[in-house]
């Protein structure tokens, strides 16, 4: 079993590689505020056309979530909504 | 058509002012006419790396000031016609320059020479700012290791937001033992994280220290490095050149070690 574990054991590369992928996904993001204004608004956009929002209440962020496939940087929105717009074009 | 390069890498220590020596001087051996700026006002530095100290009468905050005219402070390579540095000062800061006053100085500087390299200070305050603001084209210097690629990261991001989109990665410093044994990111790893075209791979080499104890460029000589520094300035100037294969010193042992390691990725 030992000898198994010694095969399997990840390389310090492996793991500074994989360190870094997230490190950089998360450095990017808080970076580029810019970006991260145009893609609120791009949003606010597209969901205007479906329903009513509450644009002030409006918070977009890029965070760490758990997942099977181990910790992957994710788009959190949080979007208050105050009305859905019922005529349909 | 003269291009203005900046090489800078953010994490300070990764090679910038040894790539700027080996490459300006790469250059010149090639036939350009060529400047080389020291912008690490307070913490000059190119002009020992090019052995050229001595000889420092003005320097860059002079010439901005206006207290020199540009030739007068321009310092001519001991071997090279061609190349020139101009030499930052040694006893100011780095707010006596402006990105604008920089930007004026080097469009002058344009109309005499082919190659306008500018080499940038550590950091991202005022003289990293000086230093992007004049270039046409960046070249990003980072090692194989965490901290150099995550501040080269960084500074990509800043070049782009800066409008310097042409941006060039050498990765400095590899050492492909280590990374056989997986104790180093390869070059893969390294262009696959930052996602930048890569224009330089060069090796770990102690003849680095040597040359930079003598004052002379190791560009051109048969040591892995100065072969590495003059396939990249064959590649600034436009020609194709095939990145050269680290593999070659392996010997025997070591052959045979890499035979076992293959089998055991196999495994794992």
């Amino acid at each position: 079993m030992k000898l198994m574990d010694f095969f399997r054991k990840k390389s310090s590369r492996d793991i500074a590689r994989d360190r870094l992928k997230l490190l950089l996904v998360s450095d990017r993001a808080s970076c580029s505020t810019q970006i991260m204004e145009s893609i609120k608004n791009d949003m606010i956009q597209v969901i205007s056309k479906y329903m009513v929002i509450d644009t002030e209440g409006l918070d977009i962020q890029i965070t760490m979530a758990e997942s099977e496939n181990g910790t992957l940087p994710v788009l959190f929105a949080n979007i208050p909504i105050r009305d859905i717009k019922t005529t349909e074009k | 058509m003269s291009q203005v390069i900046v090489v800078t890498s953010g994490k300070g220590g990764v090679g910038k002012t040894t790539s700027t020596a080996n490459i300006g001087t790469g250059l010149a051996r090639l036939g350009y006419k060529v400047v080389l700026i020291d912008t690490d006002i307070g913490l000059r530095n190119l002009d020992v790396v090019m052995g050229l100290e001595n000889r420092i009468v003005y320097n860059l905050v002079d010439v901005i000031e206006g207290s020199c005219r540009i030739r007068q402070a321009l310092i001519k390579d001991k071997r090279y016609s061609t190349l020139y540095l101009m030499p930052s000062a040694q006893t100011r800061d780095k707010s006596a320059v402006s990105p604008l006053q920089m930007k004026k100085l080097v469009d002058e500087l344009r109309e005499d020479f082919d190659f306008v390299l500018l080499d940038c200070p550590a950091g991202i305050e005022q003289g990293f700012q000086n230093a992007i603001a004049a270039a046409d084209r960046a070249i990003v210097v980072t090692t194989p290791e965490v901290s150099a690629i995550r501040d080269a990261d960084r500074i990509i991001g800043l070049l782009s937001a800066n409008e310097v989109h042409r941006i060039d990665l050498i990765i400095n410093r590899i050492r492909m033992d280590m990374v056989r044994r997986g104790d180093m990111m390869s070059v893969e790893d390294v262009v696959g994280l930052l996602a930048v075209d890569l224009i330089g791979i060069v090796p770990d080499d102690e003849n680095i220290v040597v040359s930079t104890n003598q004052g002379e460029p190791l560009v051109g000589s048969d040591a892995p490095a100065g072969e590495a520094y003059r396939n990249i300035s064959c590649r600034i100037a436009g020609e194709d050149v095939p990145f050269m294969d680290l593999e070659r010193p392996l010997g025997l042992l070591s052959r045979v070690r890499s035979m076992f390691r293959k089998n055991r990725e196999a495994v794992g």
